[in-house]
């Protein structure tokens, strides 16, 4: 399914000819975009793990007062769709424009990306580690350079990888706060003369840089590295830090980036809901819209999920070509603009599976090519930390392979599983562009409910779906960060 | 799980899927039955603003309007996928360029003459494919507490000069303004369209990514003006429950005749699968007749194109604008102005 998107460009891009090819990318401004895209995309990644790993840390492994609810707010961010974010950022800051404004707005919206796996992963990891290194003598910040953080690797890179090919894929926060990158070009071509060929021969950057990332991001993988807990019986607390003198800045700075992710965009739209007069639909059309959100991104969810439990097993019990070569293709799309994905499915509802088409079935596949390593990620990682000598025992006993994924692996991974499934499904409350193309006519979700008023500057009528759609995503992220075991984490503090 | 049973099933399923995706094709034409009483329309235009139309439409006509809305280019990008298997009958678009750009492709059937004669020629394609159904015209908003009336520019050439250096906001993506360049190009050749596009990025016009955008930061003071059409004032006096009388910003027309007093169009177009279908013929001479002409006035503030139906408020006449001639229709053209405004570095 992952490969729908790539087999479209080819063909596509096969149309334009080479000379044509060959004009629209050997070009400045391509280098110009490319650069600039790669730099938003490398300041973005940056500070999302800084604030990603720093978060997760102070809410996993300090005494840091009130972590149940930052461990919230952590996550929240996430519900909140760049569009709306620059929006409302562009809309209170006069002149918040450019290259350093889409960093700021972007790292804000996406460094749960990073928090959610790494905080999982913090509660997670084997806490006898831990103590052995340190009744060896190591201090706090040694233990948790050399014995921690190493097992934070996977969780770390692979919110990284998602941050960047968010950052590569976003068009809303880039479009409003006016920085040019490569999918801001690549929707100004299909607006410019309706230049769908253009559009999609500067897609195909994309896709390589892409590669790169993807390539980078697995030569940071170690082989044989060993990241589950084996043994030991009853999981034990991990040690808390106390912070002293430093606890109340910590939980400052903590609540200034809430205010900044969370505040600014929440106070601006209640400001528009009272200064406009326009009014969105009525209830039953509001609870319409809000229950087709609901229905297409659970359905989203779903299939993404089933779609992504075999190469996550794969990835992280049988690392090979094939599961590389598996993996690295559900990446691949995951970095294209949505409406290039929208195309590659009307293409492929049009030519190949037409009773499906502008039908619930082809959106949700589309979601499921879209966000599908947002659920790999989720999945592979939670095997990654499953042992699997556990699985070893079990069929030494004489379980088939399929009993034992089936009563060992999967119970193992279940809210690794769960993680994923949340975040695919918020991912896909924001998704507007592919909807459009591709949702049933007639059929109107938040998002585009949003879009359409917003469209006609009736931001009053705009603010309630907004609103909505911000507080419906909440509850699967409540539920992500109640799953990490933030919310549940022990109170040992030693 | 062992390894070497999972990978045999994932490599079948990567490999179904790929055959399913090369696998091309075939299968029939998507039924449309003539006089079935419903019509599929593709909208690029809001639907806050059609829906209430197409409503009255189906209450007088019993006939059902499936209406799917886009960023009208974004349609139109769909309707070339779509080819021939489009389920759309009828197309109504944003602007000219769109409908140019779908009737190159050869997509749309002949409307009757009878229906393209109410509207002037100037508005209509040349062959009679698709026909205009609200007019706009190229305005300078501006903020009189940023700009004096006497310092207004008779012609959007002036627009260059260094009293306007930075002050000028500019929506280059937008349709209207690619028309726009299209016009001075017509009008004044391709050296000097392309000397004062050139002029215009280098005296610092500010880029927005919409008309709404520039109209909201000239009405803040944020900008002193910007290139825009005429009626976004209307919308945002709407939102704001005020007349647009009562805003800020107020609209200045460039001389008649002037590449800055253009006028662009919205307009339909049926397509080829539906040529003969009495609904959709139905709905063009609805958005043609004097219901919705009148709706589009008073409601989204743009002009009729059709004699008789009363102009909006707070803007001079469409007949006095004069404005300059040029063929919306030619894609040749848009390609030549699109390619006019990457050069000048208006856009990434």
């Amino acid at each position: 399914m992952a490969l729908l998107p790539l087999v479209y460009l080819l063909v596509r891009t096969a149309e334009a000819g080479a000379g044509r090819i060959a004009e629209e990318l050997f070009t400045g401004r391509v280098a110009v975009l490319t650069a600039r895209t790669v730099a938003l995309a490398a300041v973005v990644t940056a500070a999302c793990v800084v604030l990603g790993v720093g978060t997760a840390f102070l809410v996993g492994r300090t005494d840091l007062p009130g972590r149940r609810l930052f461990a919230v707010l952590g996550a929240l961010p996430l519900a909140v769709p760049t569009y709306i974010a620059a929006f409302t950022w562009v809309s209170t800051l006069d002149g918040f424009t450019g290259f350093w404004a889409s960093a700021v707005v972007l790292s804000l919206c996406s460094y749960p990306y990073v928090y959610l796996p790494v905080v999982a992963a913090l509660d997670r990891a084997d806490a006898a580690q831990e103590d052995v290194a340190r009744s060896l003598g190591h201090n706090p910040w040694r233990t948790f350079r050399s014995v921690t953080l190493p097992q934070l690797r996977p969780a770390v890179a692979g919110g990284a990888l998602l941050v960047a090919l968010y950052v590569l894929s976003d068009f809303g926060a880039v479009a409003l706060l006016r920085t040019d990158t490569f999918t801001a070009a690549i929707f100004t071509a299909f607006d410019l003369g309706f230049d769908r060929t253009g559009a999609l021969v500067l897609a195909t950057v994309l896709v390589a840089l892409t590669t790169v990332l993807l390539v980078g991001e697995g030569a940071t993988r170690r082989r044989d590295a060993r990241y589950a807990a084996v043994g030991a019986g009853a999981r034990r607390p991990h040690t808390r830090l106390r912070l002293g003198p430093a606890r109340l800045p910590a939980a400052l700075l903590l609540a200034v980036v809430a205010a900044l992710a969370l505040g600014v965009p929440a106070l601006n739209l209640a400001r528009r809901l009272a200064a406009g007069v326009s009014r969105p639909g009525s209830l039953p059309e509001i609870a319409a819209a809000a229950g087709n959100s609901l229905t297409v991104s659970a359905a989203g969810a779903a299939l993404t999920l089933l779609l992504a439990l075999p190469i996550g097993l794969l990835v992280a019990r049988a690392p090979g070509p094939l599961a590389a070569g598996a993996e690295g293709l559900s990446y691949l799309s995951h970095a294209l603009p949505g409406v290039v994905i929208g195309l590659s499915l009307v293409f492929f509802g049009v030519n190949v599976a037409y009773p499906l088409y502008q039908t619930r079935w082809l959106l949700t596949l589309a979601y499921a090519v879209l966000f599908l390593p947002l659920a790999v990620a989720a999945v592979s990682a939670a095997v990654a930390q499953a042992p699997p000598v556990l699985e070893d025992v079990a069929r030494s006993l004489g379980r088939s392979p399929a009993r034992v994924l089936a009563t060992v692996t999967v119970p193992l991974t279940v809210p690794g599983i769960a993680a994923g499934a949340a975040l695919v499904f918020l991912t896909c409350m924001k998704e507007l562009p592919a909807t459009l193309l591709l949702r049933p006519t007639g059929m109107d979700t938040l998002a585009t409910e949003l879009w359409t008023h917003t469209g006609v500057a009736a931001y009053a009528a705009a603010a309630p779906y907004a609103a909505l759609l911000v507080a419906l995503s909440a509850i699967p992220t409540w539920f992500l960060a109640a799953r990490t075991g933030a919310l549940a984490s022990q109170e040992g503090t030693r | 799980m062992s390894p070497s049973r999972l990978r045999p099933a994932v490599a079948a399923a990567l490999g179904g899927a790929l055959l399913f995706a090369l696998a091309a094709c075939g299968g029939g034409e998507p039924a449309s039955e003539p006089d079935d009483k419903t019509i599929v329309l593709y909208s690029g235009r809001n639907e806050t603003l059609v829906k209430p139309l197409l409503d009255k439409f189906s209450q007088q006509t019993g006939i059902a309007v499936q209406a799917r809305y886009g960023t009208t280019a974004q349609m139109a990008a769909q309707l070339a996928e779509e080819g021939d298997r489009s389920p759309a009958e009828v197309f109504l678009a944003q602007d000219a360029g769109a409908l140019g750009a779908v009737n190159k492709k050869g997509m749309f059937a002949a409307l009757p003459a009878e229906a393209t004669a109410k509207v002037p020629a100037i508005y209509r394609a040349e062959d009679g494919n698709w026909v205009g159904v609200t007019a706009r015209s190229r305005v300078l908003v501006y903020n009189p507490a940023l700009v004096k009336a006497a310092d207004l520019p008779a012609s959007v050439f002036d627009l260059t000069g260094p009293a306007w250096k930075g002050k000028v906001a500019v929506a280059p993506t937008n349709g209207s303004f690619q028309a726009f360049v299209t016009a001075v190009r017509v009008q004044h050749g391709e050296q000097k369209a392309k000397e004062f596009f050139t002029a215009l990025k280098a005296n610092d016009a500010q880029i927005r990514a919409n008309n709404i955008e520039i109209v909201t930061d000239v009405d803040a003071g944020k900008v002193p003006a910007g290139l825009v059409n005429h009626y976004y004032l209307g919308e945002i006096a709407k939102e704001r429950g005020v007349t647009p009388e009562q805003l800020n910003a107020k609209l200045h027309f460039f001389t008649p005749g002037d590449s800055g007093a253009m006028v662009n169009v919205s307009g339909v177009g049926v397509l080829k699968r539906s040529a003969t279908d009495p609904d959709a013929r139905a709905l063009v001479d609805y958005l043609l007749g004097a219901e919705a002409q009148t709706y589009f006035a008073e409601e989204t503030f743009e002009y009729p194109v059709v004699a008789g139906a009363p102009a909006p408020a707070y803007v001079p006449a469409l007949a006095d604008l004069k404005a300059p001639a040029i063929d919306l229709n030619d894609l040749e053209t848009l390609e030549a102005s699109i390619a006019l405004i990457k050069e000048s570095g208006l856009t990434p």
